[in-house]
């Protein structure tokens, strides 16, 4: 019988779906905007994906924090209208707007109806460019943003994150939270919230992804509409900043029974001619699924875990190859040696044939599967856009995944697996573990 | 302002949304029930296999054995290695994975429409063919007590619901935590697990649900094929657990830890769920919930503890109606700085108290209904969580017809129907209230 699924397994390779359908068409606004749409007309509704880059590392010195506060209050009152009677008209639309911030981008969501597009879309534009930011409003969010920076104080995931990445970044805003600390959020006034949106909300930072129910030329005029009158330009970008930490330990002392590592080291970056091995590499060492070198060694041998995971983190202006375990207080000593080791084998020894089929084959299987609504296809557009991607990538990024050689991965893993460069800040109570110079 | 501090879950009231002619059922001879869900956008399936069985279902002492056994079934089978379930959805380019409540074990697949027929095969292969070892009991049992320690032992919120959870629940098993006991999860052996999955894990007590780009018929043929041949378990008694008797007094926890950052007062009184032919009750409540605590910027809770005083971080309501049994509605207040949670319990009981004179303001309501009509239209966006909808629902004693009235009973409800609701929830002694805050400087002092 398993000879039997083995034999089905391969017939179906044969006709795995190698492509994702999705008819990408580049927009130019009248006024010059630049999108991608894809049309999607079963659904009388479009979602819309607008994407700033900068996000809070361009929060200013002193003003850690500004970003998201910003980001925070921009739904809570627009022209005329108070938060509540903004959210009042919002939900009479049946409009749903996101508002986010991370490292480098501040991003826009919004999921409109066909039938009332103008009046969501001059809500929207209320929003940005008619934020009241007034002081009711600016204390109830700082209120609810001090209560986060709070709880994250006393919750060991990000404990552990936030002293990694202080370690790693000294002075750059990419060392601190995007939430800013207690000090800085306490500080900030309406005056830096607006420059906080002077800086980081201009038309010359854009990247745009739409999908649904909407023709390019009613695109192209939504867009002017929408975004027209923001400013043409915003702040500089910041400077990249070079990881600084030594490999070794630092212990976070935290009473709880189960301790929590963060670990990793330098990165990659995402134009890296190396990028699409490195991102196979490690779906093979620590990647999401459950057949990792890192979930079987660590969780299904022995138990040591409940999970256990790699990534590499591509920002715009550092690189980070990132992991997080949690095992309990007697047992993340063992978790943290398995992990050192599992990494020093595969940098010394690299990968199987059978472990690189078999990582090609779910990756390429699994990004068709991605493209399934407006949201994530909107969401999509606007992230290669956003990677300086070419419109291409779709059609060719799966043949990029098969080009990758065995050859490629041992060098790759050489190159940017450094088992001695590890840093484990561990948070918790770990027995026999110590901070290391 | 839309990172709400993680607390809880909220509001309910996504309803299943793809028209009805998109869903078929039928029904195997061995009592499988199912469910297709068409979606022809775009060449994905979801596969899913839930089971009538939950941690409610659990022998007594055998806390998270329902839990347990979700893990061990991606274990090895008669014909499967352990692990090579999974292996196999990912060489396929899929993805998997399960998950267990109180009223059910779900486990499902998402993968490229053409791969659905291997899908159906290892899931029926393994509803009655695992084959477990010794050392799979002993390691996987390190894991779910490592997952305990993670989801539940760090996490001083997750502590203090578990307690409120027993104390809410003089007598129905809903009165224990999914993931277990530690005690009793320590001790959770072979033989309990196989015990709960020859009697539960069987067609007559399964419902697949299958959505995607597929044909019902041609699903049909293959569910006959891989699941048709199983035997049922026979003489599987009627789900009745026991019930809980009228409770007569209020209960009061106080919840302290040093991890504690951001003390609140959480209140849920023991409420209707959605039943069978039965849901207009359950619908009110969807909707009060909705009322008083949905939105932090028009809700009544919002509106009168966040955006006019600035006494609360959030304030909140919550019912979920998809319940085999007694479900809670609750309510929340989170309090800003400065305000003790004796006062701030206080603020939400006068708000309660103000609603019940004053009644629902219906500019408000008529908002809520024009975004459950709205939500039918994106809800078609995601074809996997209408899937969900149905599974969680039919495991929870509700059938196909419930699930696609429940829309237009929401529409249907009044503004008197809501305040009855209000008027039948809100007694006191149906309910716990909870304090979570850091140790009392007097309680830190040892004499």
């Amino acid at each position: 019988m398993i000879r039997f699924l083995s034999i089905l397994i391969i017939t179906l390779l044969a006709t795995l779906p190698a492509r994702a359908a999705v008819e990408i068409q580049e927009v130019t606004s009248p006024g010059g905007l630049k999108a991608w749409l894809v049309e999607e007309r079963s659904i009388p509704f479009t979602a819309l994906e607008i994407r700033f880059k900068g996000g809070a590392s361009l929060d200013r010195p002193g003003k850690r924090g500004a970003m998201h506060l910003m980001v925070g209050l921009l739904e809570e009152g627009a022209g005329d209208l108070n938060s509540t009677q903004f959210a009042a008209a919002a939900e009479e639309l049946a409009v749903q707007f996101g508002f986010n911030v991370s490292d480098d981008s501040v991003s826009v969501s919004a999921e409109f109806l066909t039938e009332n597009r103008d009046e969501a879309i001059a809500l929207l534009k209320l929003a940005l460019t008619e934020p009241t930011f007034d002081e009711v409003a600016l204390e109830r969010v700082r209120g609810q943003v001090l209560s986060i920076i709070a709880s994250d104080a006393k919750d060991p995931n990000k404990l552990a994150r936030l002293n990694f990445d202080s370690a790693a970044f000294g002075t750059h805003p990419y060392a601190s939270p995007i939430e800013g600390t207690s000090e800085t959020v306490a500080d900030l006034t309406a005056d830096d919230v607006r420059q906080a949106m002077a800086d980081a909300m201009s038309r010359d930072r854009i990247v745009i992804g739409a999908v649904g129910d909407i023709s390019a030329e009613e695109l192209g005029v939504l867009l002017d509409e929408l975004l027209g009158e923001l400013p043409a330009a915003g702040a500089e970008m910041p400077d990249r900043v070079d990881y600084d930490m030594a490999g070794g330990v630092t212990v976070i002392p935290f009473e709880t029974p189960q301790s929590v590592a963060v670990f990793g080291h330098q990165g990659i970056t995402r134009d890296d001619p190396d990028f699409f091995a490195a991102y196979i590499l490690n779906e093979i060492l620590g990647g999401g699924g459950f057949g990792s070198r890192l979930m079987d060694e660590v969780r299904e041998k022995r138990g040591l875990t409940y999970g256990v995971g790699s990534y590499l983190l591509p920002y715009e202006h550092a690189e980070l190859y990132l992991g997080q375990v949690a095992s309990s207080n007697d047992r993340i000593g063992q978790a943290i040696e398995v992990i050192t080791d599992e990494w020093r084998q595969l940098a010394e020894n690299g990968v199987t044939k059978e472990e690189l089929d078999r990582a090609k084959t779910y990756l390429t299987g699994a990004y068709p599967l991605r493209f399934d609504g407006n949201g994530p296809i909107a969401n999509i557009l606007a992230g290669m856009q956003f990677q300086d991607l070419p419109i291409s990538y779709i059609a060719s990024r799966n043949d990029n995944v098969n080009a990758v050689t065995i050859e490629d991965i041992k060098r790759v893993a050489a190159r940017i697996l450094r088992p001695d460069d590890l840093h484990f800040v561990v948070v918790g109570q770990p027995e026999g573990l110590e901070t290391t110079n | 302002m839309s990172r709400v501090i993680a607390v809880l879950l909220s509001a309910f009231f996504a309803a299943p949304a793809l028209a009805n002619e998109n869903v078929t059922t039928f029904e195997l001879d061995n009592g499988l029930e199912a469910i297709v869900i068409e979606d022809h956008r775009a060449p994905v399936v979801v596969h899913m296999l839930w089971y009538r069985a939950g941690a409610a279902d659990e022998p007594p002492g055998q806390s998270g054995i329902a839990h347990f056994l979700e893990h061990l079934l991606f274990k090895a089978t008669e014909t499967l290695e352990a692990g090579e379930f999974s292996e196999i959805v990912e060489a396929n380019g899929g993805s998997d994975n399960a998950f267990t409540s109180w009223d059910y074990t779900g486990y499902f697949q998402r993968v490229a429409a053409d791969r659905l027929e291997l899908m159906m095969q290892m899931e029926a292969d393994r509803m009655r063919n695992i084959k477990l070892t010794e050392e799979d009991i002993v390691t996987e049992r390190d894991v779910i007590l490592e997952e305990r320690n993670q989801r539940t032992d760090s996490d001083p919120g997750a502590l203090f619901s578990e307690q409120r959870r027993a104390a809410q629940y003089l007598s129905h098993p809903y009165q224990i935590p999914i993931i277990g006991w530690r005690h009793e999860m320590e001790q959770l052996d072979m033989e309990d697990a196989l015990g709960f999955y020859r009697k539960y894990y069987a067609p007559n007590n399964a419902i697949l649900v299958v959505a995607g780009d597929v044909d019902p018929d041609e699903v049909k043929e293959m569910a006959k094929r891989h699941y048709g041949p199983l035997h049922p378990t026979l003489g599987l008694e009627e789900r009745i657990r026991p019930q809980e008797p009228p409770q007569l007094a209020e209960r009061r926890l106080v919840y302290e830890d040093a991890r504690v950052a951001q003390p609140y007062v959480i209140r849920t009184y023991l409420a209707p769920e959605r039943d069978s032919g039965d849901q207009t009750d359950a619908a009110a409540l969807t909707m009060l919930a909705e009322i008083l605590g949905g939105s932090s910027a028009t809700s009544v809770f919002g509106r009168a503890l966040q955006v006019e005083t600035n006494r609360a971080v959030y304030a909140g309501a919550f019912y979920n109606g998809v319940n085999y049994d007694d479900t809670t509605f609750g309510v929340i207040i989170v309090p800003t700085p400065g305000l003790s949670l004796e006062d701030a319990e206080a603020e939400l009981d006068a708000e309660i108290a103000k609603f019940l004179e004053t009644g629902v303001d219906s500019d408000q309501l008529e908002r809520v209904k024009t975004q459950i009509r709205a939500s039918l239209i994106y809800a078609q966006d995601d074809v996997a969580s209408t899937a969900r909808q149905y599974g969680s629902a039919l495991t929870s004693g509700l059938e196909v017809e419930d699930v696609q009235a429940w829309p237009g009973l929401l529409k249907a409800v009044t503004e008197e129907d809501i305040m009855d609701a209000a008027r039948m929830v809100f007694d006191r002694k149906n309910a716990v209230t909870g304090f979570f805050q850091k140790p009392t400087p007097s309680s830190e002092v040892s004499q």
